[in-house]
């Protein structure tokens, strides 16, 4: 029974903040004229950019401030046993890895296939890492933000440099200073001493890792970045000390996800519209809650010969602070939205738990990554609002906008790549020692090890099934690449519809138009979810998730 | 051609040549239009050459057979659809062409006269056309009057008149003057006239995709290759698992799975929808005009024969003070008798005393210019007509003028038209004409509403009289004393806000309205201009028609839409059906995913494929006739459909593949 | 070239405002209202020696004292870690075995916390019921009545989450101080 009150407090409780923000993050990224001015000018001054851009200026521009996030951690990260603030003297990394840490944090994945407290020194976790979780998430919004104003229909999709200031700025930086201020009141560790040495009560040496958390971990969840200050993340005592810790936790995870798509509605002038989109997306996620919650109430397999007590449930891989319903509840939220921490270990989840979380990131769009879920949400309307439309008798039209080839051929291309991106170098790692050689498990939970790694890194959500020996040069390059296919993809595809978009002649709209504000667009919607977004799948997850489920005794 | 001959769509005549052409239509060149089916025959042809392999070799030879007929019968099942929804049009291409091959013109040069096939006619030639002579090239009179039986064309048997000037000039070849002579130039070069332009329309040879057929073939050609990473990964995957899966049952897998249903009917379903505007009588010169009705918002139509009949009838007699009404009444009687349109003809039946006139009386006849009728009884010269036309007749009594402006005015206001009636220098009265709405046609302009589509009424009277019919008839809008450029005007206003516009129309100074409008129906009857500019004909001269072409224009993008969902839903059955077949040899325990409870894999597989082969058979008389389309508001519409095609998309299969399943371990096929 | 230096401008902006400011902002908040737990939440002896921090597992394994979960990383505070074990896995029931064998109980399940390792390995905290499992044994090796270890245990027995979690579950550290400090260990009584 506390599981619903949990969960309904979670989701609610967020669900309802979200609203306040939503209308905040409207007015921040897109300032009606005479709103925000000061803040307008200043971030234009600091840029030295004002001009008014279309899709390909906005996406250029992004790309290379993307570009420099990517070179300057790199070289942070490889240079770090050279630079200041390593207190333990953490020393080279490899390259790949290097590679691979970049190109996860640049692209807002947060994959790790380190072990922070082992090997990344204060300031690479800082300035490297912390930093990116800042910009990237403010790319994020700044993306959904554009996408909206070409939706709204606008002359120019704004500035990248100005709405990118406005991202970190306005909105994360506010919010990620009350959060952590409130984690460090509930006992996070925020420090820049090194490791703490204890002599236990039976006389061994104990090394504590410890750092400035509670900043790093507040923009962590914020940003639906994920990257763990430690390596075992969120399931660290002193990264989550408590019940409550966690619980904030999962709302910092929720909240600008939801609010994205307040801010969408807002920026379109439509939040009816965004009451739908909001409603389906909550509509999974209590699926897949209600699922991973009930599987996991099931005990651990491995048990089951054996004088163990079955009442409580799977508990390898989880804290027991963050009581029953915390881990797999976790695991849910974090793949909703390509936040990628981890409150519970997910390769011990039980087999049909594990599933949940991977169809969460199959899916990429209930919530989704800050700005880039609301982004996948849209290729999903398009591809609803296609069919639907050709169903009420009309050319389809999505407000006003004429769905046609160019967008339809946009839409399923970048659906097509994420498909491709999971499965193709699954598929690579699966056939070859590549992938079989590093996984841990036996039977089809291994392959569900592999299969976890690349959904990850195309969804851009950085959790893993971390029996998996990730750490070749492999696995560092095949998933930095498909990071960063699976992240910019996305991006650039959707800007491209909106830009052939605006060059149309916008329709008007009747009582003969679609209409997108009603539950029956809201079921259209959530069909089209399935069948394009989690059909595809289908095969993989019954050779992995599902033959093991049904192989246990 | 052959429109009031209701061929069902099964008749045999047409399944024998379309069984034909779906072997025709295997040619790679012809699939290659049809990504989707394009792949369907390259992995058939993939797993006879697999087949083959394993007749020499050794194999499961039944089973792969099995496998190999029927992705062969997937393709010839669209081949089929496709063929047959071109067969109406070849039947009544094949009759239009006989029709041409006859013509032979009389070509006119100088004084000279010689009898040329009409192949030879450039644009710019004259010929005469005599009584029993057939049109030999679209054209305009410019000479003679002529009765013209354009049955050919239309249909309709009634013959029509066609003179040169105004707005009734254009002739088309094929039709056959019965009576009189006429001149003719022609204004089509040889193979571009209106006959050839039918030819090819009908028969759908120059059939371009239009823009949502592009779109719809680019997203099912995007499933397809979705599909194809999930199918093709999964060796990969089973020799992760230890095991292999053989390669006829992937591509089985595949088959089932790429939206093969929607678009083996897709071109059944764009030609089935332009066979049934032409059955309806209206010519759509390009699929895309039939698409662009189905999104119309703003309808503008004429009054006169849309809205309200064509002709106004006589309501009421209202004399003026001091004058008997009964006087009044004979007098308009007496006056009509030599009017003989049926506004005239009205009046003498309104009042309702037969069609006897005086001894020694001489009739007056009504004629455009005058605007006047009337009798001469001796010297009493009785006359009626329009109140201005009557008026200056005569310097006639003030205190009468004024009255009868009362009247007139009256008479406007409520929608009716006033005529006057004198009798010499005596103002009786006045008549009032009036507009009949047709009936039933307020309850279609609320069924337009519904559906969101605003109806703007068109005509040339005054706005007062404009706004009662607007009123009576329930259209929304009105545009009165309405020209050509207002029309223009407002067909430009409503595009700007983003509107798409219909209309009708025949006259020359219609065309640049016409060409404006995103649909714009010409009336056969019109002006070759007019014709040239639209985008449809209307072969009946109908008007009201654009309302049900707009309704046809719907239900092809319907049709298309729920065949497209119906197709997608079904894809989860059908892994249902075969996944655990394929998987249970690498993990027994996925036999639990056999919801349906298929007796073998073997089967299990076949079901569906066969399944997906036969559902196309199944489905089209759907697609040629079209999903029910009754007019109801977007969002009413999209639950009906989805609930239907969507919700039995994911039963159907489940139901069918079972049954198949049934009846296949029941044989012993697998 | 204009957007590149666009580019390192909001850089130097994002780097100076949300790195040096907002943490040096947090951490000094930090230091000046929570400097205890700020700083990993230690627990120091008299003489400022520290024993650990109360919210990190370490390894007990004499039976005087309460067991922790099992570790996958050996109670390694600077390299945590799960076993990432799937659930099925065979070794999962070989060391529940091991440790079913260790806890010496036979025939009473052991409460499943005490066989299954934590995501980090450092979960500080047993369930009530595997505290009580151990009662036993403590209390033989200290050579005290149980009642005398259940009644600490339940004194320290917590709900983290208040009525959202009806299991109470005991800090292991925070236990074994307690037991050290209220019962004379076998060593001290020697």
């Amino acid at each position: 029974m506390e599981h619903v009150f949990i969960v309904a407090l979670i989701i609610g409780g967020t669900a309802l903040l979200s609203l306040p923000l939503g209308a905040w993050m409207k007015m921040a990224m897109d300032p009606a004229p005479g709103q925000m001015t000061g803040w307008t000018s200043l971030f234009g001054r600091i840029g030295g950019a004002t001009e008014e851009q279309g899709w390909k200026r906005y996406l250029v521009t992004m790309l290379i401030f993307n570009a420099i996030m990517f070179t300057v951690t790199f070289t942070i990260l490889g240079l770090q046993q050279y630079l200041p603030l390593n207190p333990d003297g953490m020393g080279p990394h490899d390259p790949t890895l290097v590679f691979n840490t970049a190109a996860s944090f640049t692209t807002n994945t947060n994959l790790q296939h380190y072990s922070g407290e082992a090997s990344m020194s204060y300031l690479s976790q800082l300035a490297g890492l912390m930093w990116l979780q800042f910009v990237s998430a403010a790319t994020g919004i700044a993306a959904l933000a554009a996408l909206a104003r070409g939706i709204a229909g606008r002359a120019s999709l704004g500035n990248f440099m100005i709405d990118v200031q406005r991202a970190s700025f306005l909105v994360l930086l506010p919010l990620a200073l009350i959060v952590a201020m409130l984690m460090v009141l509930m006992g996070m560790p925020m420090t820049l001493q090194g490791s703490a040495v204890a002599t236990t009560l039976e006389g061994v040496t104990q090394t504590i890792a410890r750092g400035p958390v509670a900043a790093f971990l507040t923009i962590k969840q914020l940003g639906t970045n994920g990257g763990g200050f430690f390596g075992p993340n969120a399931t660290h005592p002193l990264e989550n000390p408590s019940f409550w810790t966690n619980g904030l936790a999962m709302i910092a995870i929720m909240l600008i996800p939801m609010a994205c798509v307040w801010m969408f509605g807002g920026i379109l002038g439509r939040m009816k519209h965004a009451t739908v989109i909001f409603a389906v997306m909550a509509l999974f996620i209590l699926v897949k809650i209600t699922g991973s919650v009930t599987f996991e109430s099931a005990p651990t397999p491995a048990f089951a010969e054996l004088p163990v007590s079955t009442d409580t449930g799977n508990l390898e891989g989880k804290e027991l602070r963050f009581g029953a319903t915390g881990g797999p509840l976790w695991a849910v939220l974090t793949t909703s939205t390509s936040n990628g921490s981890v409150g519970a270990m997910h390769d011990s989840l039980n087999p049909l738990t594990g599933l949940m979380p991977m169809a969460g990131m199959w899916l990429n769009a209930t919530f989704g990554g800050v700005g880039v879920g609301m982004i996948n949400m849209f290729l999903y309307i398009i591809v609803a609002v296609f069919v639907a439309g050709m169903m009420v008798g009309r050319t389809p039209e999505y407000l006003g906008h004429r769905i046609e080839a160019k967008e339809v051929r946009l839409a399923i291309l970048a659906l097509f790549s994420h498909a491709f991106l999971i499965l193709g170098p699954t598929a690579l790692f699966a056939a070859t020692s590549l992938g079989q050689a590093t996984v841990q498990d036996p039977g089809a939970h291994g392959f569900s090890e592999i299969l976890y790694e690349f959904t990850s890194a195309a969804a851009n959500n950085g959790s893993g099934f971390e029996g998996l020996g990730d750490g070749t040069w492999a696995w560092n390059i095949a998933t930095g690449v498909v990071m960063l296919l699976g992240r910019y993809l996305p991006i650039i595809l959707p800007l491209a519809i909106v830009g052939s978009l605006m060059a149309k002649r916008r329709a008007a709209e009747s009582a003969g138009t679609l209409g997108v504000e009603d539950a029956t667009f809201g079921t259209m919607l959530g069909l089209t979810v399935v069948i394009f977004g989690a059909l595809t799948f289908l095969p993989a997850a019954a050779l992995g998730p599902l033959a093991e489920h049904f192989s246990l005794p | 051609m052959a429109q009031h001959q209701n061929t069902s769509i099964f008749s045999a005549e047409l399944i024998g040549p379309a069984i034909r052409d779906s072997f025709n239509k295997l040619d790679p060149r012809q699939l290659i239009r049809n990504p989707v089916m394009f792949t369907t025959a390259s992995v058939a042809l993939l797993a006879t050459v697999l087949l083959v392999r394993s007749i020499i070799s050794g194999g499961d030879i039944a089973f792969e057979a099995q496998i190999v007929f029927w992705l062969w019968l997937t393709v010839l099942f669209g081949n089929f659809a496709e063929a047959l929804a071109e067969g109406r049009g070849k039947a009544q291409a094949a009759s239009l062409r006989s029709t041409k091959a006859e013509l032979k013109g009389k070509r006119v040069k100088g004084d000279t006269v010689k009898v040329v096939p009409a192949s030879e006619l450039r644009a710019g030639d004259i010929v005469l056309v005599e009584t029993g002579d057939q049109i030999p090239a679209d054209g305009e009179v410019v000479e003679g009057v002529a009765s013209v039986n354009e049955a050919a064309i239309t249909g309709e048997s009634a013959p029509v008149v066609r003179e040169s000037g105004g707005d009734r000039s254009a002739v088309t070849a094929g039709t056959r003057v019965i009576s009189d002579w006429i001149k003719v130039r022609v204004t089509a070069e040889p193979g571009e006239g209106f006959l050839d332009r039918m030819i090819s329309l009908v028969e759908g040879a120059s059939r371009a995709k239009t823009p949502n057929e592009v779109a719809l073939t680019v997203l099912l050609t995007g499933l397809t290759l979705i599909f194809l990473i999930a199918v093709s990964t999964l060796p990969a995957f089973a020799a992760y698992a230890g095991g292999s899966i053989s390669i006829p049952i992937l591509v089985a897998l595949f088959v089932a799975l790429i939206p093969t249903t929607i678009s083996a009917l897709l071109s059944a379903i764009g030609i089935a929808g332009m066979d049934r505007l032409i059955r309806f009588n209206v010519l759509a010169k390009s699929g895309r005009a039939v698409e662009a009705a189905g999104d119309i918002d703003t309808l503008l139509l004429d009054k006169t024969g849309t809205i309200t009949l064509g002709d106004r009838q006589a309501t009421d007699f209202l004399p003026l003070s001091g004058v008997r009404e009964g006087e009044l009444i004979e007098a308009a009687r007496l006056s009509s008798l030599g009017d003989e349109t049926p506004e005239g003809r009205s009046i003498v039946e309104l009042a309702g005393a037969g069609e006897t006139a005086p001894a020694g009386a001489e009739m007056v006849s009504f004629t455009a210019q005058t605007r006047v009728s009337g009798i001469d009884i001796g010297d009493r010269k009785i006359r009626k007509g329009a109140v201005d036309a009557i008026l200056k007749l005569h310097d006639f009594d003030q205190g009468a003028v004024r009255q009868i402006r009362t009247l007139t005015e009256k008479i406007a206001r409520t929608g009716g038209t006033p005529l006057a009636v004198a009798d010499g220098t005596r103002l009786l009265g006045a008549i009032a004409l009036k507009d009949i709405v047709k009936a039933g046609i307020k309850e279609r302009f609320a069924e337009l509403r519904r559906m969101g589509i605003r109806t703007v009424m068109i005509t040339g009277d005054n706005p007062l009289t404009a706004a009662a019919i607007a009123a009576e008839s329930g259209v929304d809008d009105f545009l009165a004393e309405a020209t050509p450029e207002d029309k223009l005007e407002l067909i430009r206003k409503e595009q700007s806000g983003g509107k798409l516009v219909a209309m009708c129309g025949d006259g020359t100074n219609d065309a640049p309205a016409l060409a404006q409008s995103d649909v714009g129906v010409a009336m056969n009857t019109g002006t070759q201009a007019a014709r040239e500019a639209g985008n449809m004909v209307d072969l009946d001269n109908n008007p009201t028609k654009l309302i049900e072409i707009v309704g046809i224009g719907k239900q092809l993008l319907m049709t298309r839409g729920a065949l497209t969902t119906f197709s997608i839903s079904n894809d989860v059955a059908k892994y249902f059906a075969i996944l655990p077949a394929i998987f249970v040899a690498l993990y027994p325990g996925l036999d639990a995913l056999n919801v349906m409870g298929l007796s073998s894999p073997q089967s299990a597989i076949l079901s569906a494929i066969i399944f997906n082969a036969v559902i196309i058979p199944l489905l089209v008389p759907l697609a040629l006739r079209g999903v029910t389309y009754c007019p109801q508001s977007a969002s009413r519409q999209l639950v009906r459909n989805l609930g239907i095609y969507g919700l039995g998309g994911l039963i159907v299969p489940f139901v069918g593949i079972k049954l198949i399943d049934l009846v296949v371990s029941g044989l012993g096929l697998a | 070239m204009n957007d590149i230096i666009s580019g390192l401008r909001v850089t130097a902006a994002t780097m100076a405002v949300c790195v040096a400011g907002y943490t040096t902002v947090i951490l000094g908040f930090a230091q000046a209202v929570t400097p205890a737990t700020a700083n990993g939440s230690l627990i120091t002896q008299g003489d400022g020696s520290v024993i650990g921090s109360r919210l990190i597992a370490q390894g007990f394994t004499s039976p005087e004292y309460v067991w922790p979960r099992p570790s996958a990383v050996d109670y390694d505070a600077a390299g945590a870690g799960g076993s990432n074990l799937s659930p099925a896995n065979p070794e999962l029931a070989e060391r529940a075995l091991a440790l079913i064998a260790a806890h010496g109980r036979d025939g009473t399940p052991i409460p499943a916390d005490l066989v299954t390792a934590s995501g980090a390995g450092l979960d500080p905290h047993i369930s009530l019921e595997g505290a009580l499992f151990q009662v036993v044994r403590v209390a033989e090796a200290r050579g005290v009545e149980p009642a005398a270890v259940r009644a600490i245990i339940d004194r320290l027995a917590e709900r983290p989450g208040g009525v959202f979690t009806p299991a109470p579950i005991v800090n292991v550290l925070e236990l074994n101080l307690e037991l050290d400090a209220e019962l004379a260990s076998p060593a001290s009584t020697e």
